[in-house]
């Protein structure tokens, strides 16, 4: 009999160290388990929710400052209108342009649409402010598209700033929409092509009605990129404002009436912001797509093989045109300045290069500490949520908060977090940024987590359970095996979010400069840096950010064959 | 007119890598109710969603009501399907999945109103329209999807595993309920499964098929009566293999060597003097004695297990030969035998069976994988 059973323990135990074993023992303590959970849920309120809350409320009386200011009432109004006006806008045209793309990805039969799909994660991964950078050379500057015309194509100012956003949430909502299709059971779509409906008929009452939560998940998370961004857009908004480029303007202004303001547009972005999340989050369920009047004949003429070929055909242009281009053209400064002679500076580090490689290293300092503080914090988080270890309603509950940060304006979150912290002033700059980072990108882990644990049957821990093992061994032998490789795709997003993160850096700051903060400094007029030089920076920064697309990938592939 | 006829279907998945249908050849009559079986991965589904238009296949026609109609897509043959997992649409309620094909066929209001409601009452869940598919039974699910189904006017249903899911007695309900739909509307319906029991007791013919080809095609009876391929006959009810080889034929039929020197005479002259042979005798067609008795075709054993299954009882009897055979007798005939019997049990050389000793051996051929 002991034989036998210390011959099974050998078998489960992977790493069958004392340590190991001391953790297994301890974490079938109950008390144990509570203290690890509550950790997770008193950090997630203490550090990450409760902070950018009381430090708006630490202000809210210097908001009347803003009420006595008629002209900068309507400056900040005007804004926070135009924040949401191209958010909306912008989801709407990106579902409408990745929709179909999605729809060609997963339903065609090439093998280049393996390579498409690729290419459509770029402007995913590439820092935003070198996507802002590499469209305004493209639409603007003397170098691109506008060689063609007399003056500028389109110069900075709202168009630009809807033409980065789309370029810059379009891949999100492919992601989500090729997700959406691929677990999508096609059974229903042969179901409604045997009753007599044509492919789009059956696409457009059955397929796009049952997906309808990837929509909802991807007009949100498109919106929700949108609203956020701020050093790109910073840098194609001409004279423009919208919430976050307004933020900044008054907070680099710095003067006195101006913190009123700072709050008023800070709360008014971050309650907008979280009010539109409830609403889509309770009412998109009943939302229905309704099942309008069909016209047979047209629509099976609309389903023939020269139409789709025809709406593939234009989905790809809109991509290469409006997407891909624009967001690699970046490349061609950047290539000259190999040609020039300003890569020998670069590397050299001579010059405005030595602030370069220094904010380089701060940008992948933070991107490192706030990704291994969120790892840490975020599983337990994603387990009792993914798990409902505290209840249907409280796991919900959770489950919604968690996503706060991710939908609130980056720029407005990280002035209210100043505002709370600042009070302690022994706090050193950098734990400050490294907070802001960990708020902004903590959803991104928590919720990829939570989404991979949910798809493990509770019934492979309960089967573990009664083969005798304990919670931490069911955890280290069966959860993260099965989880390891969303995990790490978690863990990756959160870390390219840090790294492109400017909003809730400008806003923290005061010394302090990440790469992406920099590179925006270096585009305003006056900064003396020639476009080859800030093509080189951006060039850079785009070779990292595809060597982890690459990790990605690879990961990805080894999730596959696993 | 529905009558459906495949000629030379072949369909590979996978470049060629697996054989799904190899092959296939039959002709399904007007009106009929044909059954597809066979083991699970035989291609029977496959072969159905061919016809279906759900899959194109490599080679081969597929001819509905005596036309061409391999380049026409499923939504205008005319079929109606109905799936396993019923496939109900579950953003919509019982009223509008039932109406969905006239909807999409954009039927009049009239029309569509007529047949929803005549639909929804043959399988008389006219009362539960407003529900979604979530708040129905596995049993009621299964009659909206056929309700579905027939509401688009279909002439020719075909059913995938359409009773697969249900419970066990619930399924034999069904079973005689969707045969007597299919017979009452006067469809042709092709039904897919693997539970010989169902295709026996719905259809007028069944096709058995495994790796993809059609082994046998026939009547219930025929199938069960006379089996042509040694599968066929383990498919299709239950049977005992003896291995042996013929010594004589003659004209009453053949003489068959089994093991142990025992001699047995079987009707069937069709196979050659010295052939190789498997012998099958149905469990259920033994007599059975106690003590040793000399009969036609006897042989002697003991009785080494008995289970007790209500309306029958089954043996295992240990052979002197120490072959091992199933008898399964009525409880009825009163009879009552206890482990360690020694009896005599016996066959007519009419119920009996022969087939070629297959190359790849017994066991390979039987295999189910």
């Amino acid at each position: 009999m002991k034989v036998g059973e210390r011959e099974s323990g050998r078998k489960i135990d992977l790493g069958d160290s004392a340590f190991t074993k001391f953790l297994d023992s301890l974490s079938s303590k109950p008390i144990i388990r509570y203290m690890v959970y509550s950790c997770a849920v008193v950090s997630f309120f203490g550090l990450i929710l409760i902070p950018p809350i009381l430090g708006i409320l630490l202000k809210w009386n210097t908001m009347g400052q803003i009420f006595e200011n008629p002209d900068l009432m309507s400056r900040a109004t005007t804004a926070i209108f135009s924040s949401f006006a191209i958010a909306i806008f912008v989801s709407l045209i990106d579902l409408a342009a990745g929709l179909p793309m999605a729809w060609f990805i997963t339903r065609g039969r090439s093998r280049w649409l393996n390579v498409l799909d690729t290419f459509t994660d770029i402007p995913f991964v590439v820092p935003t402010v070198t996507l802002g950078y590499s469209l305004l050379l493209f639409w603007s500057g003397p170098e691109g598209v506008s060689s063609m015309f007399e003056g500028s194509l389109v110069s900075p100012g709202w168009l630009l700033i809807i033409l980065l956003h789309f370029t810059f949430s379009f891949p999100v909502v492919v992601r989500v929409m090729v997700g959406g299709l691929l677990d999508y059971e096609r059974t229903y779509e042969e179901a409604a092509r045997t009753l007599g409906a044509a492919p789009l008929t059956a696409d457009r009452t059955v397929t796009l009605p049952i997906l309808k939560p990837a929509l909802i998940a991807s007009f949100v998370l498109a919106f929700a990129r949108s609203i956020s961004e701020t050093g790109a857009t910073m840098m194609v908004a001409g004279v423009f404002e919208n919430g976050p480029v307004l933020i900044n303007n008054l907070k680099t202004a710095g003067e006195t009436g101006y913190e009123g303001a700072l709050v008023f547009v800070s709360f008014i972005l971050i309650a907008v912001s979280c009010l539109m999340f409830l609403v889509i989050r309770l009412l998109g369920t009943r939302l229905k797509i309704p099942l309008k009047k069909i016209r047979p004949a047209i629509e099976r003429k609309l389903s023939g093989h020269k139409v789709v070929t025809l709406r593939n055909g234009v989905t790809l242009l809109i991509f290469l045109v409006l997407v891909l281009i624009p967001s690699l053209f970046v490349a061609l400064p950047a290539i000259q300045a190999i040609s020039d002679g300003t890569i020998n500076q670069a590397i050299t580090a001579t010059g405005a290069w030595e602030g370069y490689w220094q904010s380089l290293v701060l940008s992948y300092f933070v991107g490192t500490i706030a990704t291994i503080l969120n790892v840490i914090l975020g599983l337990p988080m994603a387990i009792l949520i993914a798990r409902r270890r505290i209840g249907t309603l409280s796991s919900t509950v959770l489950d919604v908060l968690v996503n706060v940060p991710m939908i609130v304006p980056s720029i407005a979150l990280g002035i209210s977090l100043s505002f709370f912290w600042k009070n302690f002033a022994f706090f050193p700059e950098i734990w400050l940024l490294i907070l802001a980072h960990m708020s902004i990108t903590y959803p991104y882990f928590v919720r990829s987590a939570a989404s991979a644990v949910e798809r493990i049957s509770i019934d492979l821990e309960e089967a573990a359970r009664t083969l005798g093992s304990r919670p931490f061994t069911v955890f280290r032998t069966i959860i993260l095996p099965l989880t390891k490789y969303s995990l790490l795709a978690g863990a990756i997003m959160v870390f390219t979010r840090s790294i492109s993160e400017t909003g809730a850096t400008l806003a923290v700051v005061t010394e302090l400069q990440t790469v992406p903060v920099l590179l925006v400094s270096w585009v305003k007029p006056g900064s003396g840096m020639l476009p080859s030089e800030i093509g080189l920076g951006c060039g850079f920064l785009i070779v990292l950010s595809f060597i982890i697309l690459l990790i990605l990938r690879l990961v990805a592939r080894g999730h596959q064959h696993a | 007119m529905p009558e459906v006829q495949l000629v030379n279907v072949t369909k590979t998945f996978e470049k060629g890598k697996i054989v799904a249908v190899d092959n296939v050849s039959f002709r399904v009559q007007d009106k009929e109710y044909f059954s597809l079986i066979g083991p699970s991965g035989c291609g029977k589904t496959t072969l159905l969603r061919i016809v279906a238009g759900l899959v194109q296949p490599d080679e081969g026609e597929i001819r509905i009501e005596n036309k061409l109609v391999n380049p026409i897509p499923p939504e205008d043959r005319s079929i109606g399907f109905v799936f396993q997992t019923y496939a109900l649409f579950p953003h919509m309620n019982v009223w509008d999945n039932v109406t969905y094909g006239p909807r999409v066929k954009a039927w009049g209001n009239k029309e569509r109103t007529r047949i929803g409601r005549e639909m929804l009452e043959m399988v008389r869940l006219y009362e539960r329209l407003d529900a979604l598919p979530s708040e129905l039974s596995g049993g009621m699910m299964q009659r909206v999807a056929l309700a579905r189904a027939l509401a688009a006017g279909a002439k020719l249903l075909l059913l995938d595993e359409p009773l697969g899911a249900l419970d066990a007695k619930i399924r034999f309900e069904l079973r005689y309920e969707l045969r007597k739909f299919v017979k009452d509307l006067g469809l042709t319906a092709i039904h897919v499964t693997h539970d010989q029991g169902e295709a026996m007791a719905i259809s007028d013919r069944i096709a058995v098929m495994r790796k993809g080809k059609i082994l046998q095609i026939g009547t219930p009876q025929e199938l069960y009566m006379k089996p042509q391929h040694i599968f066929v006959a383990h498919f299709i009810g239950e049977s005992n293999f003896l291995e042996g080889y013929i010594t004589e034929v003659n004209k009453k039929g053949s003489v068959v060597k089994l093991r142990g020197r025992l001699t047995v005479h079987v009707s069937d002259k069709t196979k050659n003097k010295g052939e190789r042979v498997v012998l099958m005798v149905r469990p259920e067609t033994f007599k059975m004695e106690e003590g040793r008795k000399k009969r036609v075709n006897s042989m002697f054993g003991h009785i080494e297990k008995f289970r007790f299954e209500g309306t029958n009882i089954r043996y295992d009897v240990l052979l002197e030969n120490e072959d091992r055979i199933a008898i399964v007798r009525p409880t009825l005939m009163g009879e009552w035998f206890n482990v360690g019997d020694r009896v005599t049990v016996s066959f007519s050389p009419n119920k009996s069976y022969i087939f070629t000793y297959p190359r790849k051996g017994l066991r390979e051929e039987l295999t189910l994988e």
